[in-house]
């Protein structure tokens, strides 16, 4: 245990060098993370948004405190924010917008509104996770280049709207189609830069699970988790679920772009899959896709000082979509472990509650890790797969406490 | 020439987000990283990503932008970007 992850922080107000302003540090941040991820990171509330951890303001990158994920649904101004490039249409920009639906393998292009999506089609809700693929990149061993990412680059939603697939058969799918290319109103600061554009397989993108979210948690979209209108790609990293979707073309051909051959990938068959993205791979690496069974301990508190009346081991498991079988917990690094109890199961593609009460508990120091198994039999590893961009990481934490 | 439509796009589209000034180590090469690097994104990325990668690993993210990114850095002022990170924000090798 680092002592500078105890130290730290700790919720105190600090004056930057140069600026009067009142800066506040989060109230905790993983000692793995890098040094300079540490010293940079502060609390931030955007419009609309309680105060998240902000590493970048500019393109926003902020995630969510660890403390959010003592409950499976994740509030829409807890959620984190996350985009690649800086150009963001402001909301006013975005009251004009419309969804245009067509390409090659299309029988006719549409354009539908907000009005069209809400009330033409069949509503239906998923409760997903969505989660950044670089989510834990900063606690990657070695560290890794890129956005230095805690365990807060996720958050789970009711997310409601019309299936994709009710969308394309509007516009008619034709014979001949092997992907789904997904653009949003979002851009680059520079013409020469690649415009964030995804594509998905014609198989997920026909799964009844796959929607075009309008509401989330009961709400309209916060702006910047993708106002009007975002993908949903339930059991995927939400590198495929399309903020601000404008542009969705059938296409007979794979996208062939930085954001789909040169991000975004992992070596070929290092993580389990249930939806092979064929078109996309190639022999060395794969996209990244289906997400990998997970937990979080999000409480208690990191170097919290606890009762020997005991405490409550509370946080959240996940997975791809098999649904999580079994959580335990252990309090002594890994070394015995229990079962805790599941909490209600809102679907395969949620958020799972967990949580274990200790009773009466010796004074100590103690450990605690969460574990997960989901109902394919898969469990987290015990070691880092390491991989050049940081992705899946799904080792168990180790969060120190000290029961005196 | 591209700055200028690079600012313009900005500034159009996404003028409600502001951005903090960042204050980076002194040293040659720091005016090229701030004219070049903010054009598109905070230089607290640089901060963030500090301090564990190697003078190649910078390199290699300098790289990434010129040919990923298509951010129009000449090869004198990438030069130079990479001398001031290997400089300032570099891991040293171990002995």
């Amino acid at each position: 245990m680092n002592r500078r992850g105890l130290l730290a922080g700790a919720g105190a107000a600090v004056l930057t060098a140069g600026s009067a302003r009142a800066v506040e540090k989060p109230r905790w941040m993983s000692p793995q993370l890098p040094d300079g991820t540490r010293d940079e990171a502060v609390m931030e509330a955007l419009p609309g948004k309680q105060g998240l951890i902000r590493l970048a303001d500019r393109p926003p990158n902020y995630e969510t405190p660890i403390d959010a994920f003592r409950t499976a649904i994740t509030p829409n101004d807890e959620f984190f924010v996350r985009y690649h490039l800086a150009g963001i249409p402001p909301m006013a920009a975005l009251e004009s917008w419309s969804l245009n639906v067509g390409g090659e393998a299309a029988d006719r292009q549409i354009t539908l509104s907000l009005d069209d999506l809400e009330k033409n089609f069949e509503q239906v809700e998923v409760v997903a996770v969505c989660q950044c693929s670089g989510n834990r990149r900063g606690l990657s061993s070695p560290h890794v280049a890129g956005v230095e990412w805690g365990y807060g680059a996720m958050g789970a939603a009711a997310w409601r709207g019309p299936r994709l697939k009710d969308v394309l058969a509007k516009a008619g799918v034709k014979a001949g189609a092997v992907e789904v290319w997904l653009n949003g109103a979002d851009g680059p600061v520079l013409p020469t830069t690649p415009d964030f554009r995804k594509s998905l397989p014609m198989d997920k993108a026909l799964s009844d699970e796959v929607i075009i979210a309008t509401s989330m948690n009961g709400q309209a979209l916060p702006h910047l988790n993708g106002y009007p209108a975002r993908v949903v790609v339930p059991g995927w990293t939400a590198t495929y679920w399309m903020k601000h979707v404008n542009n969705i073309q059938i296409s007979t051909k794979p996208l062939d772009n930085f954001w789909m051959q040169k991000a975004y990938r992992v070596p070929a068959g290092m993580f389990p899959v249930d939806h092979p993205f064929a078109t996309q791979d190639n022999q060395t690496t794969w996209p990244i896709t289906d997400m990998v069974v997970n937990s979080v301990v999000a409480g208690p508190a990191e170097g919290t000082r606890l009762s020997t009346r005991g405490f409550t081991v509370q946080g959240v498991a996940w997975d791809r979509g098999h649904g999580i079988k079994r959580v335990e917990v252990s309090l002594d690094s890994g070394k015995t472990w229990q079962d805790a109890r599941l909490q209600k199961d809102l679907g395969p593609f949620a958020f799972r509650g967990f949580i274990l009460p200790t009773g009466q508990i010796p004074a100590g120091d103690y450990v605690i890790s969460s574990r997960a198994t989901n109902n394919n039999g898969e469990t987290q590893v015990e070691k880092l797969k390491f991989n050049p961009a940081g992705y899946h990481n799904n080792v168990p934490q180790q969060v120190a406490v000290t029961v005196a | 020439m591209l700055r200028l439509i690079g600012c313009a796009l900005l500034f159009g589209a996404a003028a409600a987000l502001a951005q903090e000034p960042v204050a980076l180590k002194p040293g040659p090469g720091l005016d090229a990283v701030t004219s070049s690097c903010s054009v598109c994104h905070t230089l607290n990325y640089i901060r963030m990503n500090s301090v564990f990668l190697s003078p190649d690993a910078w390199k290699a993210e300098v790289t990434k932008m010129r040919e990923g990114y298509g951010a129009p850095i000449d090869d004198d002022t990438a030069s130079t970007i990479i001398k001031y990170l290997s400089a300032s924000y570099a891991a040293q090798p171990k002995s």
